[in-house]
């Protein structure tokens, strides 16, 4: 855990509720998988910020170090690691989304 | 031996799938950015195994990605992935 980039990533989880690692722009993503994401998210209004990671080579092996994850996208919320994009697109299917955004006052009721 | 046919090999040998489906999505994303050329580059993978039971979606999505550590570091960029149960895919 000696990353430098690390710091960043703890800044940026612990200053935005959702934050989205994503290849793209959530107004232009590169990534069919990024784009889903953002379609969701966008779809059940709620405010996340999207970091693209494709402008900085660093960051980008370091998400994938920090979450132990190897793919793009990654959604966090509150911190915590939710998943890339199958596993977004599944619990928004099922609701689980819906409902742990709701749990965690960022959707409304 | 194809990057798919070694994906297959490893995934069998690691997790004992009842089912595994393995497609190879390349030529559909042909010449996006990152994509290298002559395919094998993404693939969508459904395995249905009793070694998920009892994990959450992204301890099963781990489990997947650490036996294709290799893969993934080197010629595949993408892997969409449904990790289920049996019970789960009955």
């Amino acid at each position: 855990m000696s990353n430098p980039v690390f710091e960043r990533i703890q800044q940026d989880l612990s200053e935005n509720d959702v934050v989205l690692y994503m290849k793209g722009t959530p107004m232009f993503p590169q990534c069919g998988f990024s784009a889903a994401v953002v379609q969701i998210l966008s779809e059940l209004g709620v405010k996340f910020k999207g970091i693209d990671i494709l402008v900085d080579p660093s960051l980008r092996d370091a998400v994938k170090q920090f979450t132990n994850w190897p793919t793009l996208p990654q959604l966090y919320v509150k911190g915590e690691f939710v998943g890339g994009c199958d596993i977004v697109r599944e619990m928004y299917a099922n609701g689980e989304l819906q409902e742990l955004l709701r749990g965690k006052g960022l959707l409304a009721a | 031996m194809s990057v798919r046919a070694r994906m297959e090999a490893k995934l069998t040998a690691a997790l004992s799938p009842l089912r595994l489906e393995i497609e190879d999505d390349s030529a559909r994303h042909a010449g996006h950015g990152g994509a290298p050329a002559g395919g094998e580059s993404h693939f969508s993978v459904r395995i249905v195994a009793e070694a998920f039971a009892g994990k959450t979606r992204v301890e099963r999505q781990r489990m997947v990605y650490s036996v294709l550590a290799e893969e993934l570091a080197g010629p595949v960029h993408a892997l969409a992935l449904t990790a289920q149960t049996p019970a789960e895919a009955a």
